[in-house]
């Protein structure tokens, strides 16, 4: 088995999708998770707030230092993520396509490292 | 002692390698779940086969004892390395108790292992360049520093890509396994792509110097034949392999003694290679009697048309016509649109084609100016000819090409 983070990218300063839009997109992605949770692949999700929202911690010596804003302004913003275990990355592959089509927005697909301690 | 055995020894060899390569990898990336592994073990039975068989004689079954050393390596090297996962080890003890399918025995579920390795190589989340490397390197067993020649870049930068290639597979756990029923179509069309890619990267070499070069028109075959053995129901395996087949029978034909391009029109076709020829068009007709037609089917039946033809004049324009037509409903792309415009100049007239090229969105293309060109010079525009031809030089590097070109635009 594998764990994979899906993240659900879209372009900052997209539309918005209109509220009946949301509506059905929630309803679609809540359908997905449902479905890995059957299945026992679902690991975590969420949808994640603007990128506005997020702040920055750097750690010095004796010190931090918290800065306003994201680590980068990028083109693609990152509006949630999902972890799930799966066999491979074809199982894995097919809830990325799964959960393109809900949120209607590309899905980036990484492995996480192995990191059973058992 | 028989004189000519010795001098066998290296080409016999050479077959056993071709042969039983990717068997021998196939099954060991399935036992060792380790792609690197598999490979150096595989490497290291075929050198000591070299070494041993001259003077004791090629083994009755050279695949199982290839095999059988090749797992021996492997053992060894998973014992020696402590640091290799419990899953390895699982596989070392699997493998010592013997349950290693047998080569004697039909051995088909070998083929279903190197059907596992084609399809992990050419797996759609690598890059198609590294799935043509991937492929050539673990299924064709040609080796890197080959393979770098074939693509006209350093070794180290396709050493690179191989190796990152297979971290890949290895961190996001690619799996060794036939795609689910749903995903076969694309998968197995990224399989013919990447057998497709290897052969234009050969087809477009030819007429180049480097004589140190793999063939990878001869390889890309031998890939499509063993996906057609492997696949037989798939017809757009058995269209793939009549579409090279029917192309490379005009290999020779096609390249001048001074290395510039032949074009079609001007081929001798006493010289094309009727052998290939009567083979692809028996293949050809068996997958386009299953009624499920895609565009290797389609090109490969537009090549037969040409093919057909006693000479060029004599073509039957009007059905590669309607073969374009059909292939432009599945795949409508700029360059199929191109390709068909040859045809309608030669069925309605140059004017109609310069019409249908006028709406194509292909202007960085170095055989859309070239085919304008050619069809202005038939409309008596050679000034407007003459830009197109040197539009058209300036967007390619191919030396054959260039040549083929710079002569058409001074022949006016």
């Amino acid at each position: 088995m594998t764990r994979y983070l899906l993240s659900v990218g879209y372009r900052a300063g997209a539309t918005p999708p209109s509220p009946d839009e949301l509506q059905e997109i929630m309803a679609d992605v809540g359908d997905v998770r449902r479905r890995m949770q059957a299945e026992g692949s679902w690991v975590f999700g969420g949808g994640l707030h603007d990128p506005s929202t997020a702040s920055v911690v750097t750690a010095h010596d004796g010190s931090a230092v918290t800065t306003d804003g994201p680590f980068i302004d990028s083109k693609e913003v990152i509006g949630g993520i999902t972890i799930i275990d799966v066999a491979d990355l074809d199982a894995a592959l097919g809830w990325a396509e799964r959960t393109a089509r809900a949120t209607r927005c590309p899905i980036e697909v990484r492995p996480f490292m192995d990191d059973h301690p058992e | 002692m028989k004189p000519n055995a010795a001098s066998d020894e290296p080409l016999a060899l050479q077959r056993v390698f071709r042969d039983e390569w990717s068997r021998v990898v196939a099954v060991l990336a399935r036992s060792f779940h380790d792609l690197d592994l598999a490979e150096d073990a595989a490497q290291q039975a075929f050198a000591e086969a070299a070494a041993s068989w001259p003077a004791t004689g090629i083994p009755r079954s050279p695949g199982a004892w290839v095999t059988a050393v090749a797992r021996r390596r492997a053992i060894d090297r998973v014992r020696r390395e402590s640091t290799r996962d419990a899953k390895q080890l699982l596989a070392v003890r699997s493998a010592s108790i013997d349950t290693w399918p047998d080569f004697d025995l039909g051995g088909e579920s070998v083929d279903d292992d190197v059907l596992r390795l084609v399809f992990m190589c050419c797996h759609p989340a690598l890059a198609p360049p590294a799935q043509v490397a991937l492929t050539l390197r673990l299924v064709a067993g040609i080796e890197t520093t080959a393979i770098a020649r074939a693509f006209l870049v350093s070794e180290s930068v396709m050493t690179q890509r191989i190796v990152r290639a297979k971290r890949k597979i290895r961190a996001a756990n690619i799996p060794f396994r036939m795609p689910e029923d749903a995903q076969l179509p694309d998968r197995l069309a990224s399989v013919l792509a990447v057998i497709f890619l290897a052969f234009n990267e050969g087809y477009i070499a030819a007429g180049g110097d480097r004589l140190d070069r793999p063939d990878l028109c001869e390889e890309a075959i031998e890939l499509a034949r063993l996906v057609v053995r492997l696949m037989p129901d798939e017809p757009e395996a058995r269209g793939l392999l009549a579409l090279l087949l029917f192309t490379s029978s005009r290999r020779r034909a096609r390249v001048a003694a001074d290395g510039s391009l032949i074009v079609l029109a001007e081929q001798d076709r006493g010289r094309w290679d009727h052998e290939l020829i009567d083979e692809a068009a028996v293949l050809l007709r068996s997958c386009l009697r299953q009624g499920r037609a895609g565009h290797y089917q389609l090109h490969a039946a537009i090549t037969a048309v040409y093919t057909e033809a006693t000479t060029f004049a004599a073509t039957d324009w009007h059905q590669i016509l309607a073969l374009y037509d059909h292939l432009l409903l599945i795949a409508p792309t700029p360059v199929v649109a191109l390709n068909r415009s040859v045809a309608l100049a030669e069925v309605e007239g140059p004017e109609a084609a310069l019409m249908a090229l006028a709406e194509l969105d292909l202007d960085h293309y170095y055989l859309w100016h070239a085919i304008q060109a050619e069809l202005l010079l038939r409309c008596g525009r050679d000034d407007a000819a003459a830009l197109e031809f040197e539009r058209a030089l300036q967007l390619t590097d191919n030396p054959a090409e260039r040549r083929h070109l710079q002569r058409r635009a001074h022949r006016r």
